[in-house]
């Protein structure tokens, strides 16, 4: 062990043991329960934020320097997929150039989810691939981002896949940094960071992540937990065809079995739901659910899917058929039977067929027998219920879907899935590749809404604690991502708590005694001390202040979330604007709730200096809670920043007039 | 589900207008509305399909059977308008050429 990985883990483990220290006290010995409506929202709120700070003293315990990467062997074949829906073609074109230039030998490809003809033009001039979403996709569930790559998966070869976001520009020689660490068979991926060119050196949006794209993902990769962040990895498709192949099995036996399940009941409702002189239904309806009975035996007896389900539709399309026959038999008795009919049309095209009505019939009977036309279909249900009880996965373009639809980002739901099919990933801690990131408040704040909403998505569909195939501190990893969206909650409490104790003189703790801030302080010092040490330097002060100061958008995050997973709602998906929103003045409506916080804050300060003055509130408690709203109000100082940011190019032509004028 | 809009027109004529689809749990009923007009005397019958988004080998059978009785009371059933999905299924049986439907209901008589 390094003397720093040493160093680290004592910080982690006496940030845990004060930690702890302090949160037990806060529980047993502290709380106000006269004001339990203020006390038990914060004290729940710092048991987040412990358990947050545990999770990250969790993800340290094993940061992971990788050094210098392996030398990839030559005669790989590698496609480069650079995914665009909207974005201008300058833009697209110019990511996809420095793609094409990319040193090791490869074939470069536009995903075009937009289907442009200009995209397509400007690539076949260039040389370069174009795809677009083939036939199968109409009428289909297209799962954005995701849905575009699996449709490139199926009409590409390459051994490997390297994912370019169109805003990423990548370094000529990012494959050779990065296909060595393939040498390692088990490997399915590596990321490298996304760092954004665009962005001033005081990064007023947020943007750069250098946290994230650093101790966290080296601390993740130490558990084998680096994760896919949507682009600039480099992924392995034996690995991503594996998983797509494996959850089509999966989802095939869910839904067969689930179809099942529910089938008596449908039956027996669709049966009881006909109106008298029915017979001819009734009896199909028994015949169906007595071919329901036999597929369940069948798979008892270890009969595979594909067979069953297989056998089942050709009994059902047999019994379609029947009706479909007898219907056309009565109705030519009939017409033969009524006196004085001119059938002599009828029976021209009869004689045609060589007088024969058997033959003549067998088209029609094919054709009115056949699924979209069987009689069987006449109730709704039973058709359903007949479709799901095959393994054709009708609902979606392809039975394969190696990327995950579940959510909005797909990145970190593929990414646990092959983890816990026991593949391995890697983060390579070297920028190689320029981003593009978010020009103004607008955009930043629909694409931070966006990433946590996927990520939330993750949480409630595919929850980490219950996936088979990861280790504890896998799962761990993906949650301590999960956990740090819920921070909007937290928020809540934290600016809550000071201005009810300056308006009310409601304190939540029973005193503000020694006890209080021996146990506090420490704590508080070494987790500083721990970011220091791991943050070596890198600003992490930003993303501290956005974790709270966004606490609108985390909210929302798992509200919309929680709807569209479990109510079904729409979770209104929008694609981040690459280019400037254009607006007419500064846009304060964004930033509406963290304006009527501050104003809150302040003047609920101002009664507290007044009530300082008149004799009625307690000095120590009010000092404590002046620096606390000082430190609310510099947290949330950072969206005023960011809501009169002009963009990247009138910033920079702003810092010249500076220059010039000095 | 389906419905049957019924209209006994002055002169005579009635005018069942099935809006849904006409399938195999829907093609007894239309069997009962075509009777219970005869019933009434009114035996020169239009079926506008307009409504008709689809019909199966039993709605045809059913309409077959309307026919059959219309003529047996002495009067006639004849289709109007129908879609394009009862067009195909017509032609495919060669039933349009012995029940050559009509372009509207107002063609039919």
């Amino acid at each position: 062990m390094s003397g720093r990985q040493l160093l680290i883990r004592t910080i982690v483990l006496v940030t845990a043991a004060l930690g702890l220290n302090y949160i037990i006290w806060r529980w047993f010995a502290s709380i106000n329960w006269d004001a339990w409506w203020i006390a038990l929202p914060l004290v729940l709120a710092e048991t987040y934020s412990l358990i947050d700070s545990l999770l990250f003293g969790l993800t340290m315990w094993r940061y992971r320097q990788r050094g210098e990467p392996p030398v990839p062997p030559q005669g790989l074949t590698v496609d480069v997929f650079i995914t665009t829906y909207n974005e201008p073609l300058d833009l697209v074109l110019t990511t996809a150039r420095a793609a094409k230039a990319i040193e090791y030998p490869h074939q470069t490809w536009i995903l075009d989810d937009g289907n442009r003809a200009e995209v397509r033009a400007a690539a076949a001039a260039e040389g370069i691939g174009w795809v677009t979403r083939s036939e199968d996709w109409k009428g289909m569930p297209r799962h954005a981002k995701a849905g575009n790559l699996n449709n490139a998966l199926l009409s590409t070869e390459g051994e490997f896949l390297l994912i370019l976001d169109a805003d990423q520009i990548p370094d000529p020689r990012i494959l050779h940094r990065t296909l060595g660490y393939f040498n390692n068979r088990k490997m399915a991926l590596v990321q490298t960071p996304q760092v954004f060119v665009n962005v001033p050196e005081s990064d007023p949006l947020g943007s750069q992540a250098p946290l994230f794209y650093g101790p966290i993902q080296q601390g993740k990769d130490g558990w084998n937990a680096a994760f896919f962040c949507g682009s600039n990895a480099v992924i392995r498709r034996e690995a991503l065809m594996q998983l797509g192949v494996t959850r089509y099995v999966t989802e095939t036996e869910l839904a067969l079995h689930k179809a099942l399940r529910a089938a008596d009941k449908v039956l027996a409702k669709a049966r009881k739901g006909l109106e008298p002189g029915q017979q001819r239904m009734e009896a199909a309806l028994d015949t169906v659910a007595r071919d329901v009975r036999r597929v369940r035996r069948s798979l008892q007896r270890g009969e595979s899917i594909a067979d069953v389900t297989y056998d089942f539709q050709q009994r059902v399309d047999a019994l379609a058929r029947s009706l479909v026959s007898d219907d056309l038999a009565a109705l030519h008795a009939e017409l033969s039977s009524i006196e004085g009919l001119a059938l002599d049309g009828f029976n021209d095209a009869v004689r045609a067929e060589g007088g024969n009505l058997a033959v003549l019939d067998e088209a029609a009977l094919s054709r009115l027998s056949a699924r979209d036309w069987s009689p069987l279909g006449a109730v709704e249900t039973v058709r359903v219920l007949i479709e799901s009880v095959n393994a054709d996965r009708a609902g979606e373009a392809q039975a394969i879907m190696p990327m995950a639809t579940i959510s909005v980002t797909e990145d970190m739901a593929t990414c646990m899935r092959l983890h816990s099919m026991g593949w391995e990933s890697a983060y390579h801690h070297e920028k190689l590749a320029d981003g593009l990131a978010p020009e103004d408040l607008q955009s930043m704040l629909t694409q931070r809404l966006r990433w946590a909403q996927g990520t939330v998505q993750v949480m409630f569909r595919e929850n980490p604690l219950l996936q088979r195939g990861l280790s504890l501190v896998q799962r761990l990893m993906y949650v301590a991502t999960m956990w740090s969206y819920l921070a909007g909650f937290a928020a809540l409490a934290y600016i809550a708590a000071p201005i009810i104790f300056m308006v009310f003189g409601v304190l939540p703790v029973r005193a503000l005694s020694t006890d209080f801030f021996s146990r506090l302080i420490p704590f508080l010092l070494v987790n500083q001390l721990l970011f220091l040490v791991v943050g070596r330097g890198v600003k992490t002060w930003r993303g501290q202040q956005y974790s709270l100061a966004l606490f609108p958008v985390w909210i929302r995050s798992v509200t919309s979330a929680f709807g569209n997973v479990f109510l079904k709602r729409d979770l209104d998906f929008a694609v981040t604007p690459k280019t400037r929103q254009s607006a007419q003045g500064t846009p304060w409506h964004l930033i509406r709730p963290q304006l009527i916080v501050m104003t809150a804050l302040v003047v609920a300060a101002l009664i507290g200096v007044v009530r300082v003055i008149l004799g009625q509130a307690e000095l120590l408690g009010s000092i404590v809670n002046f620096v606390w709203v000082a430190f609310d109000l510099l947290i949330f100082s950072v969206v005023i920043e960011a809501v009169r940011y002009p963009g990247y190019e009138a910033w920079l032509a702003e810092q010249n007039r500076k220059g010039s004028a000095r | 589900m389906i419905d049957f809009q019924v209209d006994r027109r002055e002169d005579g004529v009635g005018v069942i207008r099935p809006v849904g689809r006409l399938n195999m749990v829907a093609a007894p009923r239309l069997g009962t509305v075509v009777g219970e007009l005869l019933d009434d005397g009114v035996i020169r019958l239009v079926v506008d399909l307009s409504g008709t988004d689809f019909v199966d080998s039993s709605g045809l059978g059913a309409l077959i059977s309307g026919l059959k009785k219309a003529r047996q009371a002495g009067g006639d059933l004849r289709l109007a308008s129908p879609t394009a999905q009862i067009t195909a299924v017509l032609e495919l049986t060669n039933l349009n050429k012995v029940l050559k439907p009509v372009a509207t209901v107002q063609d039919a008589f």
